[in-house]
């Protein structure tokens, strides 16, 4: 048995091997040497010194970083709601046969493929105040245009309005699987339990996407939390901070300050955040199933 | 029997683009009455059932309940309940839930739900899984609760498709018990879709053949054996298969038919003879029962043995004759013939079936089945 274990390991190394190296030369390590980095004074030309609980220290009453976790979680407290919401109901909407429906369902996953550059420059033609879209609506009607990505309480919401017109392609596909897994004779059986639409929608329908939504939800907290390239393209994070990341922040600190230890410990605390606030969504997703 | 009919469909015609899939199907149910659809996979016989229960819309006719057109009216006002094939329970609804959710919609008193809901489980013995989901519980349970959620709306007519095709042979034995049982404590008319004769022959008062678009035949399941409207109903109820093969008239003084098989043979029917002089080719049929395996030279004529089919109580004999008509005879359980042999077949002439040219079935004037 334990030779045959060995020789079947054996065997398998080739397979693995090749995936276990990429693995841990470009996860594990890093993973592990960010940690340690963590607890040093560091900079990328070689400097390094070991600093203890500095960084973490510093951190927690570091007013900047403080900021940028509430923009973090206000971003997705606005994101992954609205999201969910538009995205179910998109799915509802086109999960039925035929042309139309397949068009409007590539249509709104279409946005998914393109990069975050191309999505920023096409909400900065939108947004801009000199001869942005929305501009040119404000003052054909007499307004003064409102400067949306300048404007410290608009800043944020305007980057979450890009972010959620990026991201509606793949919740939307899960939905879309998730109301197919669903057999059509639950809904047949509804109707001659005199379900009206609102009763088989609340009844059948959602208890039936719980799963999926579970899903989504996680899977959009976490892609929010981590939430950067439009931020920095759109707005750089301002005004005044008002609208930057906690990623934003932990990318100018290492690569415009050169501060890699700390940028570090502010890395290992948003992974801590977002191991933990996506667990609590997996249990309280999963609870309430039946006693 | 009370006259008042229950369900009443006028000439339903049901169409998907070009393809017709029933085409004036008219029936009439008694009150109380069970009614089987037997057909083979394709025959339209579900999709009659979902136009009764409103699943499907109809192209043209009536659909008439208790005297009351509901063809255009919703699946859940129409008074019928349905138990599908795949009993179709919310699955994350407890069982209770599961009976309760349709009277609810329906606005019936909590005390009523609760009560209607208690004794359909006590008498379906499903008391004890009222508060476990569905996945929790076994395929005769699931098939129960499918049932359970149907008797608690008291409707007018149950609606069942397959009832029986996904449980294994000892709990279909049951459950086919369940549901006579069932029939005789409701008083609702029901209709099964089943492919599967047996099941309709023991469960139903009467049997709508359907094929091709129609009923091809409605009637008690002795009737529909003893004396099929046409070859198609003779060949498909029944098993083995009815015998079918062509034949001459020929003439005489009787007034029953006497017929010569394609090998020469001459079989005497009690077929009237009337009317099938001149009409064109006949068809004679015999169940396997009738053409009985003796000695070579010993019956009606003599046939090559090519499969042998030994079943305990009695043997099939699938023989050629001279002429190369396939046959296909009986003999007891305890037989000795071999696939090469050749045997004597003893038609039973009294027994025999006619078809004219247009399929239409003659039967003999005495039945000798009763």
């Amino acid at each position: 048995m334990n030779a045959q274990g060995r020789r079947n390991l054996l065997q398998a190394a080739p397979f693995i091997g090749p995936f276990l190296l990429l693995y841990v030369g470009l996860l594990i390590y890093p993973l592990l040497d960010g940690l340690t980095l963590s607890f040093h004074r560091a900079d990328p030309f070689g400097g390094r010194a070991f600093a203890g609980l500095e960084n973490y220290a510093r951190l927690a009453s570091d007013p900047v970083f403080g900021q940028a976790l509430g923009n973090t979680f206000k971003y997705a407290v606005v994101v992954v709601p609205v999201l969910t919401a538009i995205t179910l109901a998109l799915a509802l909407a086109l999960n039925k046969p035929g042309r139309t429906a397949s068009v409007f369902r590539g249509l709104f996953f279409s946005s998914a493929v393109l990069s975050v550059t191309i999505i920023t420059l096409i909400w900065r033609f939108v947004l801009t105040p000199d001869a942005g879209l929305l501009a040119e609506v404000w003052e054909a009607a007499g307004r003064e245009p409102v400067p949306f990505l300048s404007h410290p309480d608009l800043a944020l919401l305007a980057v979450a309005v890009a972010t959620i017109w990026w991201s509606i392609g793949l919740p939307m596909m899960l939905f879309l699987a998730g109301l197919q897994q669903i057999p059509e004779d639950i809904f047949e059986a509804a109707a001659l339990d005199r379900a009206n639409r609102w009763t088989t929608f609340r009844r059948i329908t959602l208890p039936s996407l719980r799963r999926t939504a579970v899903l989504v939800v996680m899977l959009q907290t976490a892609a929010q939390l981590q939430l950067f390239g439009q931020a920095q393209l759109l707005t750089a994070g301002g005004p005044g901070g008002a609208s930057r990341p906690v990623v934003l922040f932990i990318y100018e600190t290492a690569f415009t300050r050169w501060e890699l230890g700390y940028a570090s410990a502010l890395a290992q605390v948003l992974f801590v955040l977002i191991l933990a606030v996506t667990l609590l969504q997996f249990r309280a997703g999963t609870s309430r199933r039946e006693p | 029997m009370v006259t008042l009919a229950s369900l009443e469909l006028i000439e339903v015609r049901k169409a998907y683009g070009a393809a017709t899939v029933l085409d004036g199907v008219s029936l009439s149910m008694q009150a109380g009455e069970f009614l089987a659809f037997l057909g083979p996979s394709g025959s339209g016989k579900s999709t009659l059932l979902r136009v009764i229960a409103g699943l499907e819309t109809v192209d043209g006719g009536e659909v008439r309940l208790g005297g009351r057109r509901i063809d255009q009216l919703p699946p859940g006002d129409r008074g019928v309940a349905m138990v599908f094939q795949h009993y179709a329970l919310y699955p994350h609804m407890s069982v209770r839930d599961n009976m309760a959710f349709g009277l609810r919609n329906a606005g019936v008193a909590k005390g009523e739900i609760g009560r209607r809901v208690l004794d359909a489980a006590r008498v379906l013995e499903i008391e004890p899984e009222l508060d476990r989901k569905p996945a929790q519980l076994s395929g005769g349970q699931r098939q129960r609760v499918a049932i359970g959620r149907a008797i608690v709306k008291q409707p007018q007519l149950f609606l069942l498709d397959e009832p029986l095709s996904n449980l294994d042979a000892a709990l279909r034995m049951r459950t086919r018990v369940q549901l006579a049982e069932l029939r005789n404590r409701v008083d609702a008319a029901f209709i099964m879709v089943t492919h599967d004769q047996a099941e309709a022959m023991t469960l139903a008062d009467r049997v709508a053949v359907i094929h091709d678009r129609r009923i091809q035949q409605v009637g008690p399941p002795m009737e529909i054996y003893a004396r099929p409207a046409n070859v198609w109903v003779a060949r498909f109820v029944g098993s083995p298969a009815m015998n079918v093969a062509p034949v001459e008239l020929l003439d005489g003084e009787s007034d029953s038919a006497s017929v010569r098989l394609g090998d020469g043979s001459q079989v005497d029917t009690r077929v009237p003879r009337a009317g099938l002089a001149g009409a064109g080719p006949l068809q004679i049929g015999l169940r396997a029962e009738s053409v009985r395996v003796t000695g070579a030279g010993a019956g009606t004529t003599d046939a090559r043995v090519e499969l042998v089919e030994r079943l305990g109580d009695r043997t099939l004999v699938y023989a050629r004759l001279s002429d190369g008509q396939a046959l296909t005879g009986e003999d007891r359980g305890a037989s000795r013939v071999q696939a090469g042999d050749i045997v004597g077949l003893r038609i039973e002439g009294a027994a025999a079936h006619l078809f004219a040219p247009d399929g239409s079935g003659r039967h003999p004037v005495e039945s000798t089945t009763a």
